[in-house]
């Protein structure tokens, strides 16, 4: 981390995430909330420790409860006046986006980037493979996407400019291979301050209150803010056109980790296709498209995933050049991340080159790995009393995102449906109500505070009867052991047995199974016989806080 | 070159020994590694690239010049980045996976024979256990004797910068010792 704080110019060899958060501090921030999240956990993980090391000086951070607290809490730092940060994985996006459109129609005070991190191949996300690209749609925020760490800092340098100049959040969209990608990062000087931060909130209801009519005159504003952008993008050196050296009449649109993929496919085959590189992806430099794509016969789009570029390359193309041949996904797919053998494939068939996939074949299969608890964990001692405590035939297991989510995998095999944060207990109350089957929804002490709590009232409430275990291992131990409300060392009071009987559930224990094994497979027998919500929190800390 | 094993193993530490290393003699440098679920256990790989000029932070398949496995079945994993002149530096060490039979180093060795004649199955876990006392500088084991043997072209001595460098005070001694080590 020192490597972060030098004062000195120079060169490092960084993490895309850790050039985000010295482009971060070489902007001067003063905010930054995050919920973690692979591919963008360590940008909290680098500020929760610069924090601490700082006592709070100079910039204030915090893990928030979920990603849409984040997103208040910055925006409440942006309406005081401070430059904030706010980071989280693309699901997280989907927890705030009910803050963050009426966020984009107000507009910001203290500039503000948003970090959104996606994970093409669900490398380490489940659920789906999301895109976060068309929320520019979706909210009219602009959206940069950089390819390397370099650009990663740069990016959120010029994240903060743009914010700053026609006040608005801007999005910078990283993908794992960005995120977790490593190279030299020209370092710029960087001042730190060492005073407390304070900012002042000043009363402005036409801006921080969204209620019609005004807030009709206020898209209206976010509008014109994005044509002005727009005009931006179309002078910005973030979206350049690299000319062809050749009299090639195709070219190539790209952007992100997919222009590196590109360039490596150009050299190659030696093949100097004009490309157009994009570090916008909205509002799009469209007068620059059309003009990269006028004299083309055909424009190859090297994007990752959904064809979101090859739809607006399309439309542009009916206004400029209407007998241009777009190639896009008939190509290359849109499942899974890019790979630089698409790439190659797509432009060998373009200029003639002869390239085929090499293929070797291995006489033997290679044995999975999957991912287990660790030795140790806490965890198997549940998996143990649930084991002895029901025929797992007769009884619905509810998984969810975190180190739980392995129950799925063999030799436990205690799970029967697995969605995002919060649905264990909503999935499984909705089962209950519709066949009245034994159902057990597992959901972590992290997980709980994010978004358990109203699964759990609503049981509460449309009395349904599941069992709920919350496992509470006193971190949020997936991403890497981040700090919550109840971790090892809180200082806040909070005991989730008291939050479980305040939202009204009667029967409700606190075991640590790891000692009680006894005691948690009679509970797990017995609460699973009664007519309402039971709630067991199984309290044990993961190994690897409880050492430290 | 391409590093594969499983959580824990330590091929973040050798990426970053590489790159620094790769640094101090002027390459231009990409990497590419995973996070998340490692430390549980599951496969790992990484990619590290160095040279004059490096666009792309993932290796094109067919096209790694070394593949070095910590894991011997998990080195399999290289055979979609490898070609007939690649180089496969094996760790003998297999980690078995629970209810699954572990293959063979005779098996794991045969089949990659059949791609690259370049194959090396190095004791590492046992040099290391016997000479130093512990297996966990494995990893630093077979980094060293590829630059020893050439197989990557870093000089000697910006590996042990680098070693220096990346690897914490407390563990540096052992690291240095293994490095000197893999020389013989």
């Amino acid at each position: 981390m020192q490597e972060l704080l030098d004062k000195n110019p120079g060169r490092k060899i960084l993490l895309g995430n850790e050039a985000i958060c010295r482009g971060a501090l070489e902007s001067g921030v003063q905010f930054v909330s995050t919920y973690p999240g692979t591919p963008a956990s360590e940008i909290g993980n680098i500020f929760f420790d610069l924090t601490r090391e700082r006592n709070g000086k100079g910039l204030y951070f915090e893990f928030s409860t979920n990603e849409k607290v984040a997103m208040e809490a910055g925006m409440g730092a942006s309406f005081s006046g401070l430059k904030t940060l706010i980071a989280m994985k693309n699901f997280g996006l989907n927890v705030c986006i009910d803050s963050l459109l009426p966020f984009v129609y107000a507009g910001t005070k203290g500039p503000t980037v948003i970090i959104v991190a996606d994970d093409p191949s669900c490398h380490s996300s489940a659920q789906s493979e999301e895109n976060t690209r068309p929320i520019a749609f979706l909210a009219h925020i602009p959206i940069l996407e950089p390819s390397d760490p370099q650009e990663c800092k740069d990016f959120v340098k010029l994240g903060f400019k743009i914010s700053e100049q026609f006040k608005i959040p801007i999005i910078i969209r990283t993908t794992t291979r960005v995120a977790h990608q490593k190279m030299p990062v020209v370092l710029d000087k960087m001042e730190r301050s060492n005073e407390k931060i304070v900012g002042r909130f000043v009363k402005n209801p036409r801006q921080f209150i969204t209620l019609p009519p005004r807030v009709l005159e206020m898209k209206k504003e976010l509008l014109e803010k994005i044509v002005k952008i727009k005009s931006f993008s179309e002078k910005s050196s973030l979206n350049k056109i690299e000319k062809s050296s050749g009299p090639y009449k195709i070219g190539i649109i790209t952007s992100g980790i997919s222009y590196l993929y590109t360039k490596e496919a150009l050299a190659e085959f030696n093949v100097s296709f004009p490309v157009l590189k994009l570090g916008f992806f909205y509002p799009l430099p469209e007068l620059k498209i059309k003009k990269f794509i006028k004299g083309l016969k055909k424009v190859l789009i090297v994007e990752e995933l959904e064809p979101f570029l090859e739809q607006e390359v399309e439309r542009l193309a009916k206004e400029s050049n209407c007998k241009l041949e777009v190639i896009g996904k008939k190509m290359i797919t849109e499942i899974g991340e890019m790979r630089p053998e698409f790439v190659f494939s797509a432009v060998a068939k373009l200029s003639g080159e002869k390239y085929s996939q090499p293929k070797n074949t291995l006489q033997i299969s290679i044995p999975k790995r999957l991912p287990q608890l660790c030795p140790g964990c806490p965890y198997w001692s549940v998996i143990s009393a649930v084991k002895k405590a029901v025929n797992p035939e007769e009884v619905i297991f509810g998984g969810e995102i975190g180190c739980y989510m392995l129950f799925g995998n063999p030799p436990v095999n205690m799970q029967d449906y697995l969605f995002c944060m919060g649905s264990s207990m909503g999935i499984g109350h909705g089962i209950k109500k519709a066949t009245g089957q034994k159902l057990i929804a597992f959901i972590g002490d992290s997980s709980f505070f994010h978004s358990g709590i109203p699964a759990l009232i609503n049981t509460v409430f449309n009395k349904s009867n599941p069992l709920i275990i919350i496992l509470n291992n006193e971190t949020t131990a997936m991403t890497g052991h981040q700090p919550h409300p109840v971790s090892v060392g809180s200082d806040t009071g909070i005991k989730i047995e008291n939050i479980v009987r305040a939202c009204g559930v009667k029967n409700a224990k606190t075991i640590d199974p790891t000692t009680n094994q006894e005691e948690m497979i009679e509970t797990i027998k017995d609460f699973l016989s009664k007519d309402d919500v039971s709630v067991i929190i199984a309290n044990h800390p993961c190994k690897f806080v409880a050492k430290k | 070159m391409m590093v594969t094993g499983t959580g824990g193993q330590g091929l973040i530490t050798i990426l970053q020994i590489i790159s620094e290393a790769a640094m101090i003699e002027g390459y231009d440098i990409k990497t590419s590694e995973l996070h998340g679920l490692s430390q549980r256990g599951g496969s790992v790989e990484v990619y590290i690239r160095f040279g004059k000029k490096v666009y792309s932070p993932l290796i094109p398949q067919g096209k790694a010049d070394l593949i070095m496995g910590l894991e011997a079945q998990e080195a399999l994993k290289g055979v979609y980045f490898a070609n007939p002149k690649t180089t496969f530096l094996i760790n003998e060490n297999i980690i078995p996976i629970p209810l699954k039979k572990p293959l063979t180093k005779n098996e794991i060795s045969n089949s990659l024979k059949k791609i690259s004649k370049n194959v090396f199955m190095i004791p590492a876990k046992e040099i290391c256990r016997e000479k130093l006392g512990t297996e966990v500088v494995a990893g630093t084991y077979l980094l060293s004797w590829a630059v020893f043997k050439k197989i990557i072209p870093l000089e000697a001595l910006s590996v042990l910068k680098a070693l220096k460098k990346v690897i914490p005070p407390k563990h540096l001694e052992l690291n240095i010792k293994t490095f000197e080590l893999a020389k013989e």
